[in-house]
């Protein structure tokens, strides 16, 4: 395992290549790309439409292998991994956020959250405990009870994070997770996401379309055809904290 | 992951959808509650069929006029137009075989009773004086026919329970005069209540009255249809039949290549028959709703089916967080279970009730078979696990992303 800056990388990309069959048509989606992202870190991927960041974030998520190439991640090699091992790894290393939520309805918040855990056979009071670690960690105390429909789309990318965070993961992927809400909204998801990855050092990585989202990381990488364009430390970061604080201080009529 | 998890995972899915989990019970609860009712009808009728023949006696035979040969020329079964037995027959029977104790003919007469301004549509049972004994069938008061009464023709009549309620109500008919085809009959005695046989009839819906006088006075005619005789034990049963199908074939002049004008039968033959005949029924009806039942169970693989492509986000949500395939399709193979199981369950219930039920409302007897019970629950978990195996790996074999991107 290579130590760089005195941190070890967990996500280390080697010359990946994805290339779907659609018939007899190739389609390149990934053409070599190479990466190491370190723990703690907080990385924004962008990229015009359909320059695959997506197929990237699947591969990380070890939801999908690439055709090509090595994928080591937290110093084990999940490339080659069958379906039941991935699913194990995505259980244990790796929490998920989506644009659309993806909470199961007519199930409580809490529920939701309590899922990973419990296909991780973690026994029923520890499960409880943590999955309520997780609802506050959201500022989500109160709501547990409340079902995705009575929940705004920031409360249920709320109870998403929770769920995701719930088993204690190595990575959070999040593809576009602001892309259904607000900007006010964003900036509060952005608050979790910045806290989480600030107080108990999750590496995080999220794609986004938008700049405004992408300065709350410090790191940018952009994509291109496949290829990675640009790397590169996000210079002045945002703080999200601070904005909320300004936003709540600022009358509504300015805050239009 | 153990299997508890995963029942815990499969009851929490069907928690969330009640209505659907409800509707797809419902086929197996209507199959194993329908299974339950018609064996529990059958099962009945049977053992109704074995205490009726049980309470008669197992020494009471048969002898009727006509052949048995079914499909052949002669096939009156005891008839009336079939006149190959008379009552010299009958006293022969009871003079010569050594085996047989007693002896009755029979002959019936439908017929119009009318008393005051009451009527009421009955048949007369000619008999003797032996008949109750025969029977074993008591008188409630009053007095039965006599020897006397039989070699008189007297017109006397011992009347059962519907008809004394029917005929006379709040009336003491011992004594009264009672119309039977127009001729008047003396009431001297009333007959104990027998209730239903085993076909549902109504055996207390009837008149004993001497042979003698239902021959002469209402038929004209000089023959009999039935005779009932008792063996002098259960045991000699068989011997008896012998002897009466020796004598008969001696007095009718039957020659060896000749066959029998008359039939003898015993009630263990009757009962054979009755038995036979309720367990094909039994068999008929339990297959009819067999077949209810796998409908039942196709109908669970139909909404499993549908839950499945309907669950495909929710599938790819469980995948993504780390549900590995076959857990998924345990997940779904447990969920379609529990359902055939609890449908199982509640069909149970719905069966014994209606068992319940039955007897009250409409008469026919019922008995719960322990059998159909358990066969049923180990039906329904086949059911379960039959019809929901395609399901659970239709969803065990999606792509996460792919089901993640259904909308
Ligand atoms: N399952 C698939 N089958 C065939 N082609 C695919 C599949 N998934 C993605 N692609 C193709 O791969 C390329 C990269 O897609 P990807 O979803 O990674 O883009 P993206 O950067 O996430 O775009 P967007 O910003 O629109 O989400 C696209 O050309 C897309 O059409
Ligand atoms: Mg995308």
């Amino acid at each position: 395992m290579t130590v760089e800056n005195g941190k070890r990388p967990v996500i280390e990309l080697s010359d990946i290549h994805k290339i779907y069959q659609m018939g007899d048509v190739e389609v390149r989606a990934l053409r070599g790309v190479s990466l190491k992202i370190y723990q703690g870190e907080f990385v924004a991927i962008m990229g015009a439409s359909g320059s695959g960041k997506s197929t990237t974030m699947n591969i990380l998520g070890c939801l999908d292998r690439p055709t090509r190439g090595t994928y080591i991640l937290d110093g084990q090699d999940v490339s080659e991994l069958s379906k039941d091992e991935r699913a194990d790894i995505r259980n244990h290393k790796i929490g998920f956020v989506f644009q659309g939520f993806n909470l199961l309805s007519r199930t409580s918040a809490m529920e939701n959250v309590e899922l990973p855990l419990l296909y991780a056979a973690v026994p029923t009071s520890e499960r409880h405990r943590r999955s309520m670690e997780a609802i506050e960690a959201v500022g989500l105390k109160g709501r547990e009870l409340s079902h995705p429909n009575q929940l705004s789309g920031g409360q249920q990318q709320r109870v998403a994070i929770a769920r995701a965070i719930a088993t204690k993961p190595t990575l959070i992927l999040a593809d576009e997770p602001t892309g259904n809400l607000d900007s006010r909204t964003s900036v509060e998801v952005m608050e979790i996401f910045q806290r989480l990855n600030r107080e108990q050092g999750i590496t995080l990585l999220l794609v986004t379309h938008e700049h405004d989202i992408a300065e709350y990381a410090d790191r940018v990488i952009v994509f291109k055809d496949g290829k990675i364009k640009n790397d590169y430390p996000v210079t002045h970061r945002r703080d999200a904290r601070d904005e909320l604080k300004i936003l709540a201080e600022t009358p509504m009529e300015e805050n239009l | 992951m153990d299997l508890l998890t995963i029942f815990r995972i499969a009851f929490k899915a069907l928690a969330r959808n009640k209505m659907r989990s409800a509707l797809t019970m419902l086929g197996i609860i209507i199959g194993v509650g329908a299974v339950i009712a018609m064996v529990s009808i059958g099962q009945g009728a049977q053992a109704s069929v074995q205490q009726q023949i049980a309470s008669v006696g197992t020494n009471l035979l048969f002898v009727g006029a006509g052949s048995m040969n079914v499909g052949g020329v002669r096939s009156g079964t005891g008839a009336s137009s079939t006149n190959t037995l008379n009552d010299d027959d009958i006293e022969a029977i009871r003079r010569e075989c050594p085996s047989v104790a007693m002896a009755s003919p029979s002959v019936r007469a439908g017929a119009q009773l009318i008393f005051g301004n009451q009527n009421w549509n009955s048949s007369v049972q000619g008999v003797n004086e032996q008949i109750s004994e025969i029977r074993k069938w008591p008188l409630q008061t009053g007095e039965f026919i006599t020897e006397n009464d039989v070699r008189n023709a007297a017109r006397v009549v011992v009347i059962g329970q519907t008809i004394a309620d029917n005929l006379f109500p709040g009336i003491d008919p011992l004594g009264q005069m009672v119309r039977v085809r127009g001729l008047p009959f003396r009431v001297i005695g009333i007959m104990a209540r027998k209730g239903q046989d085993a076909q549902g009839r109504d055996q207390d819906d009837v008149l004993f009255a001497p042979y003698t006088t239902v021959q002469k006075k209402l038929l004209n005619i000089t023959n009999i249809q039935f005779a009932y005789v008792s063996a002098i034990s259960p045991a000699a049963t068989y011997i008896a039949q012998q002897q009466i199908t020796d004598l008969l074939r001696q007095r009718h002049k039957l020659g060896p290549n000749q066959d029998n004008d008359f039939f003898v039968r015993n009630m263990t033959d009757v009962a054979d028959a009755a038995d036979e005949t309720n367990r094909i029924m039994t068999i008929l009806l339990s297959s009819i709703a067999g077949v209810s039942l796998l409908v039942g169970g196709i109908g669970i693989m139909n909404i499993m089916l549908v839950s499945v492509t309907e669950r495909t986000r929710e599938i790819g949500i469980r995948m993504a967080i780390g549900a590995r395939s076959s857990v998924v399709r345990t997940q779904f193979l447990i969920e379609s279970i529990v359902l055939s199981l609890i449908g199982g369950i509640i069909g149970i219930l719905l069966g014994i009730a209606i068992s319940y039920a039955i007897p009250k409302l409409v008469g026919w007897p019922t008995l719960i078979s322990i059998t159909a019970i358990i066969g049923s629950v180990v039906f329904s978990a086949m059911v379960g696990i039959f019809f929901g195996y395609y399901p659970a790996r239709k969803a065990a074999a999606l792509d996460p992303i792919e089901a993640l991107r259904y909308e």
